[in-house]
């Protein structure tokens, strides 16, 4: 269920962010609504399903970029994966967890999409992507990291309800 | 005083016609406001107090009337006001739908595909913009873009029901151009801020400021003669082979909603022509 869930959540958002949210910016940074979602997912403590949600995002993610999928995919995976590391090691403080995955997972795809494009010959001026580009992206992300984490707890909380035993 | 009966009315008559002239004359109006005062004074105390005890019965009922009829009206405002905004935006959409007849018939010599711009890209480090149509209304890759300003950019990729435009304000974008009316010659290069330049724009240019900037057509990328934008600044050093230039695009990126690709133009790929580098 959580995993045919995946789809309609995700192809959502990238819908979202394709026509509303890509033009929202800051300096020239935009939020990442599927990494935000994928990361708010996966710090849930009885989600069983994040590294499917996160092969899943990386998919729906590659439909709507430029940016090849080889690189989008395998770092929405490690995106997942940061998470589930982040909420073992937060495991007391899920929301500190959200947050700290958050700025690494934003920082890590902004990275690999710049390493990917430079490799492939797009002239980009490193420093000045830094500073224009990533660190305001990691601003909004941060922004939308508490109400998403919210949400998708609430989402969790529907389909991995709590047992008690007696 | 047994008067008789005749003098008896005709005094009566000469007191009242002496009153009346009085009153006409204005010398009763002392005793007239004094005499009537009272009166006026009730009357006023027993109206307000009527008008008073009649607001009262009849306001409840006025009330929901009045509220009845408020809603009504705002339901009324909100609906015209709806009509206004659809009004509003069929009239834009009009405007630029006429933009762009004007734009293909002034350009006969080229086959159009309208366009909606539906998405953009989602990664920031990159310039595309997602169209709704695709290979089944004929797109391929290598398409050029306008919209009914000028060059917009050229298709990139294509599904049967979408395609991705690749914007001339793209990092990778590289668009061989002419700068008029110098007919000076240069390579216009996309940034990850949207801002556009041309390159290797030979020294003895002679480029100012307004310059008009058309795409030259080498290289067979993108067809001869589309209007990009004008020049906005001029750098020239010395010590530099070439110049350059930053360029104001006439396209607004910001506001592109509807689009034209030119359907009856196929890039040249001028890959194998170009001679492979030697071995050492």
């Amino acid at each position: 269920m959580a995993i045919f869930l995946a789809i309609p959540i995700l192809g959502l958002m990238v819908i979202f962010q394709s026509a509303v949210f890509s033009q929202v910016q800051l300096l020239y940074g935009t939020t990442d609504l599927v990494l935000i979602i994928l990361v708010a997912w996966s710090v849930q403590e009885r989600v069983t399903t994040a590294w499917h949600w996160g092969i899943i995002a990386g998919i729906m993610a590659s439909l709507a970029t430029a940016v090849p999928a080889y690189a989008i995919i395998p770092t929405y995976v490690v995106v997942t994966g940061i998470a589930i590391y982040m909420r073992r090691v937060f495991w007391q403080r899920p929301l500190l967890a959200m947050i700290t995955a958050i700025v690494l997972a934003t920082l890590l795809s902004q990275v690999v999409t710049v390493a990917v494009l430079v490799i492939n010959g797009t002239p980009i001026p490193v420093i000045e992507a830094f500073y224009l580009i990533t660190l305001p992206s990691v601003l909004l992300n941060l922004l939308l990291a508490v109400p998403a984490y919210a949400l998708m707890g609430d989402l969790a909380n529907w389909l991995y309800p709590e047992t008690i035993e007696i | 005083m047994n008067l008789p009966r005749t003098f008896q009315t005709a005094a009566l008559a000469i007191l009242i016609i002496s009153i009346l002239l009085l009153a006409l004359g204005g010398y009763l109006t002392p005793i007239s406001r004094i005499a009537f005062s009272p009166f006026i004074s009730a009357q006023t105390w027993l109206a307000s107090r009527y008008m008073a005890i009649r607001d009262f019965m009849t306001a409840p009922r006025d009330v929901a009337r009045l509220t009845q009829l408020n809603e009504q009206l705002e339901a009324e405002v909100s609906r015209l006001q709806a009509q206004i905004i659809e009004l509003q935006q069929q009239n834009s959409e009009l405007e630029v739908l006429s933009a762009l007849l004007d734009f293909a018939r002034t350009h006969a010599e080229n086959e159009y595909i309208t366009a909606a711009v539906i998405g953009r890209d989602i990664s920031p480090f990159l310039h595309y913009v997602i169209i709704n149509r695709g290979s089944d209304d004929g797109l391929r890759r290598g398409m050029p873009v306008v919209s009914s300003q000028g060059l917009v950019g050229r298709v990139a990729a294509v599904t049967a029901d979408g395609a991705r435009v690749q914007l001339i304000t793209d990092p990778d974008t590289a668009i061989n151009v002419r700068i008029q009316p110098s007919g000076a010659e240069g390579l216009l290069q996309g940034s990850i801020t949207g801002d556009i330049t041309i390159e290797t724009i030979p020294q003895d240019a002679k480029i100012n400021n307004g310059d008009l900037v058309l795409t030259s057509g080498l290289g067979g990328n993108y067809p001869p003669d589309m209007l990009i934008g004008q020049v906005s600044g001029v750098r020239q050093s010395p010590v530099e082979l070439f110049q350059s230039a930053s360029v104001e695009p006439v396209v607004d990126f910001s506001q592109l909603e509807i689009v034209l690709v030119i359907v009856n133009f196929r890039p040249v790929n001028i890959g194998p022509l170009i001679p492979p580098p030697e071995a050492p």
